[in-house]
Formats: structure tokens, C-alpha cells, sequence
């Protein structure tokens, strides 16, 4: 283990690195260009064994990576926003397929208008691929769960995408540890795909068509895969814990205990967070933090478990369904606590929108809001645009 | 996982991937049964290019040593390339209409 200073975006390419990939196809998009700017580098130094296909776009990256996989291939892409959303179409061909991709994404928001800064439309509009998906709230994280979501993506087929917040990550310079290249290798081990169109001794067909007769079977043994993703990812991340030393729960609880009223944020809001939820606590009031990191599949059970014990519970949402009724989280989590005998009041704060800063003044208004909320038992505004001029 | 094909399989028995994990399956669908145009191979003008073999998207035309011998009705779906690809001078393929 050393320790290093990298942004975000080098501390995913270095994972790359690390991974070596047999196949990274990929397109330029600001601001997840680096990563594989970074990481052609590599291949261009031979540093890696990995043949890099550049492409004409991310519909074609993606293509190509379905193509790689299909053959047996360890294979990894980068991406965001735009980028992302031209790939919708081949992320549920990859999916359907049970390959299993990883993406090294930089969340940023999806035009229009046009704007290059953070938020977490991207991802939050491609969440019923049926894609993993982990939120970062550093660079150290990045680096770590990029191999961790590669070592789940591989045990159940199940495709990942593991994001960092545009710039507040991705070009931010953290200190962070990096293991030995062996290790990596070791952790992650040889990739032994299920099947191969290279293994010419059993010849198969890939992606043909499925009409009303057979299209629904496959779609449910698709979902029964996903629903192995969770332990899957358990596991590797607790086994990943013992080689680093760091431990990503698929859910992070932060001072909750005691804790009366909690914010329930993804990315590097959260990290933020944690200095408010520091400087409360030390006036002496009861206020904790629960980090969003897995968003696919759900943890629900997890979820129920850390969000059922409080009073009120704000969701910070950095992207809106425009279906009127606020974020994803936001309607996600009230559906998964409305069964539960104990559940908390649940408020929701879209904030950050096309990299909107989000302050730590901010972030306490939203604890002075759910800490009345707690005490009065009465929602006063259900949903709040944070940090938008015209708006309280 | 081998495939079973005589009755329809449920969710738990299909192997991962929507992938066909055996070759060769698509013998079992007969797909001359969409015809509504049929080829007629005239033997005598024949000339043996085997321009329709080539062409021929569903391997309908049968070979044997070289040679045409004939159109096999089980897998022709009646597309027409085989007697368009013909050459004019040979005109060695007729479409007529399947009811006729
Ligand atoms: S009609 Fe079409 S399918 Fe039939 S033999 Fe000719 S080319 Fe083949
Ligand atoms: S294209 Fe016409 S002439 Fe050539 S092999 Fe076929 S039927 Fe015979």
C-alpha cells in the first residue's frame, strides 16, 4: 500500500490500471475525458496488456464493449451525462446479456440547458437498466470501488457503474492509498466468463430474438440475477475490507447513534455533510447521517433497517423525476419505508443542480428544517428546491 | 445447460444470458412455411454458376458435388433473390405464386 495524491478521475484511471482490463472502448466527454486519456497513456506506455478501441461515439464504445464482452473479455468503459445517454440503448443490451461491464462515470447533469458541472441526472435516468450502481463520496472511495463493483459485476454478471461528483471529484486532488498491483490482481482474480463466442468448441447464439413466447422468462431470470447482486457485493466488499483495511457498506450510517433526525445524501454531499453533522453533534444535538452509495439494486432491507429508527428524515436529491412529486431517492425511499410500523416523516431537498454549490450553511438549514419537522410531527413543505434564487 | 425444445422451458431452466447455447437450433423452424412466392429451378437451363447458392440468405439451395440439384421447400422462405441473382441468359429460376 502507498500513499498518493490524485483527482478523482486518476484515481479511477489508476484502478483501471490496476484492473487491466483485456478491452476498454471508449469516447471523450468532459468530465470523465481524463480517465481515459489517462489510460491510453497506459496502453500507449505498455503498462497495460489492454487493447483500447477508440471509437466515434459512446453508443459505439458501448457496442464494442458488448461485442468484447460477449467474447469472454474483461472489459471497462468511462463516461457522463451526454455520454451516458447515448449509451442508454446498449446498457439494457449489456445487461440482458449478463455482461459484466464496469463504467468509471463522472455524474453531471444532461442537457438542456447545456452545462458540463455536477449533479446526478445521468445515472438517476439510466436506473432501470439493470445496471449496478455506487456513488462515491471521494477519490479514495472511487479508486476502491471500482474494484470492488468489478469483482461483483464479474461474480453475478450483473453490469456496474461507479460514479464521482463532476469536478468536486473528479478534479479535486485527494490523498488516498492505492494497493500493490498483485493485490488488485489477486482480489480480483482471472476472469472466467460463463460463456465465450470465442470458444469455438461450443458454438452458441448471442442476442437473438425473443418474441412473446420466451422475452418475459428471460426478463424474470434477469431480475432473479439482480437480486443475487446485494450479498454478492457483501461479500466482495467485506473481502476488500480485509486487504485495505476500508469497508464500504452498500449503506453508510454516520453519528446516527442517539440521532433523531437524519439527511439522506449520495456523493460528495455527504462527505460534506459530515462536517455539519460534526458541529451539531458537538452543540449537543441529535443529528446523524445516512449515506446513499448502492442505488441498484435497492438495499432495501438495509435501508428500512437505518431509516426506520428516526423521527424525520430529509432526502437530498441531486436530480428531479419531473413528475412533480420531487427526486428519485425521495420516491424510492418513501416506497420502501410504507410498510414499516416505524417510519420516519420523509421531506425531500432537490439542491445542486448543474453543479449549484451546495454550503454547509445550507446543509444545516436542512437539519434546523427536519429537527422541526421531528419535534412538531408536522410537514410544513414536503418537497424544497435548495439553493435556487426565488425560492426559500 | 442443454436446451430443451419440446415443451416451453419456465424462467429457472433458461441459461443466463438469452443466449441459444447449442448451434445449429435453427434447423428445428421450418421457416418455408412463411412462403407465399415459390422458386422453380429448371434443371435444363441451369448453367451451375451457383450465384443462388451464394445468395441465398436461408441455405436453401442444395449442392451437391458442385451442382445444384434443387430447392429445398422446408427452409425457402420465397424471397426471390435466387432467380433475381440469375443470370438473364440462364433464367434458370421462376417465381409463381404459392396457391398455383
Ligand atoms: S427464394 Fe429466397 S429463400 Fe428461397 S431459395 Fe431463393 S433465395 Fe433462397
Ligand atoms: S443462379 Fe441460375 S444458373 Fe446459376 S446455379 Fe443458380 S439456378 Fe443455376
Amino acid at each position: 500500500m502507498k500513499t498518493v495524491a490524485k483527482t478523482g478521475n486518476e484515481a479511477m484511471a489508476y484502478a483501471m490500471k490496476q484492473i487491466n482490463p483485456d478491452v476498454v472502448a471508449a469516447y471523450p466527454i468532459t468530465p470523465a475525458t481524463e480517465v481515459v486519456q489517462i489510460f491510453s497513456n497506459y496502453v500507449a506506455d505498455g503498462e497495460v496488456d489492454t487493447e483500447f478501441v477508440a471509437v466515434e461515439s459512446e453508443h459505439s464504445a458501448l457496442s464494442a464493449c458488448v461485442g468484447a464482452s460477449i467474447a469472454g473479455g474483461r472489459v471497462m468503459t468511462s463516461t457522463s451525462s451526454q455520454g451516458l445517454a447515448l449509451m442508454h440503448e446498449i446498457l439494457y443490451i449489456a445487461a440482458g446479456n449478463r455482461l459484466p461491464i464496469v463504467i468509471a462515470l463522472v455524474n453531471r447533469s444532461l442537457s438542456a440547458p447545456i452545462n458540463i458541472h455536477c449533479d446526478h441526472s445521468d445515472t438517476m435516468g439510466s436506473r432501470e437498466a439493470g445496471w449496478m450502481h455506487l456513488y462515491c463520496a471521494n477519490s479514495q472511495e472511487a479508486y476502491d470501488s471500482l474494484i470492488i463493483a468489478l469483482k461483483t459485476a464479474e461474480a453475478t454478471a450483473v453490469p456496474a457503474i461507479v460514479s464521482t461528483d463532476a469536478f468536486i471529484l473528479s478534479h479535486a486532488m485527494e490523498r488516498l492509498e492505492v494497493l500493490e498491483y498483485s493485490d488488485v490482481q489477486n482480489f480480483i482474480g482471472e476472469y472466467k466468463p460463463r460463456f465465450s463466442a470465442l470458444d469455438l468448441e461450443n458454438p452458441k447464439t448471442y442476442g437473438p430474438l425473443d418474441l412473446q413466447d420466451y422475452f418475459f422468462e428471460h426478463k424474470r431470470a434477469q431480475i432473479d440475477d439482480f437480486s443475487k447482486v446485494l450479498d454478492a457485493y457483501d461479500k466482495a466488499a467485506k473481502d476488500y475490507a480485509e486487504l485495505s483495511g476500508r469497508y464500504y457498506p452498500a449503506v453508510e450510517e454516520y453519528k446516527t447513534e442517539g440521532a433523531e433526525v437524519a439527511i439522506f445524501a449520495a456523493g460528495s454531499t455527504a462527505d460534506t455533510a459530515k462536517e455539519v453533522v460534526d458541529d451539531l453533534r458537538e452543540q449537543g444535538r441529535k443529528v446523524g447521517l445516512v449515506r446513499m452509495r448502492m442505488w441498484r439494486p435497492l438495499p432495501v432491507e438495509q435501508i428500512k433497517a437505518t431509516l426506520g429508527k428516526f423521527k424525520a428524515v430529509a432526502v437530498m436529491d441531486r436530480s428531479d423525476t419531473m413528475a412533480d412529486f420531487g427526486g428519485p431517492v425521495f420516491l424510492e425511499t418513501r416506497g420502501m419505508l410504507y410498510d414499516s410500523e416505524e417510519k420516519p416523516l420523509i421531506t425531500d431537498y432537490v439542491y445542486g443542480l448543474g453543479g449549484r454549490n451546495i454550503e454547509l450553511t445550507d446543509i444545516a438549514r436542512v437539519y434546523d428544517d427536519i429537527e422541526q419537522v421531528a419535534n412538531t410531527g408536522k410537514i410544513e413543505k414536503l418537497i424544497t428546491y435548495l439553493g435556487v434564487r426565488g425560492e426559500k | 445447460m442443454s436446451m430443451k425444445f419440446d415443451r416451453p422451458m419456465n424462467w429457472k431452466e433458461l441459461p443466463a444470458g438469452c443466449l441459444i447455447d447449442e448451434a445449429a437450433t435453427s434447423l428445428r423452424f421450418k421457416t418455408g412455411d412463411w412462403r407465399s412466392m415459390r422458386p422453380v429451378w429448371n434443371s435444363e437451363k441451369c448453367i451451375h454458376c451457383l450465384l443462388c447458392w451464394i445468395s441465398c440468405p436461408d441455405s436453401a439451395i442444395k449442392v451437391e458435388n458442385e451442382k445444384i440439384t434443387g430447392i429445398d421447400y422446408n427452409y425457402c422462405k420465397g424471397c426471390g433473390i435466387c432467380a433475381s441473382i440469375c443470370p438473364p441468359k440462364a433464367s434458370a429460376i421462376e417465381m409463381i405464386r404459392e396457391e398455383k
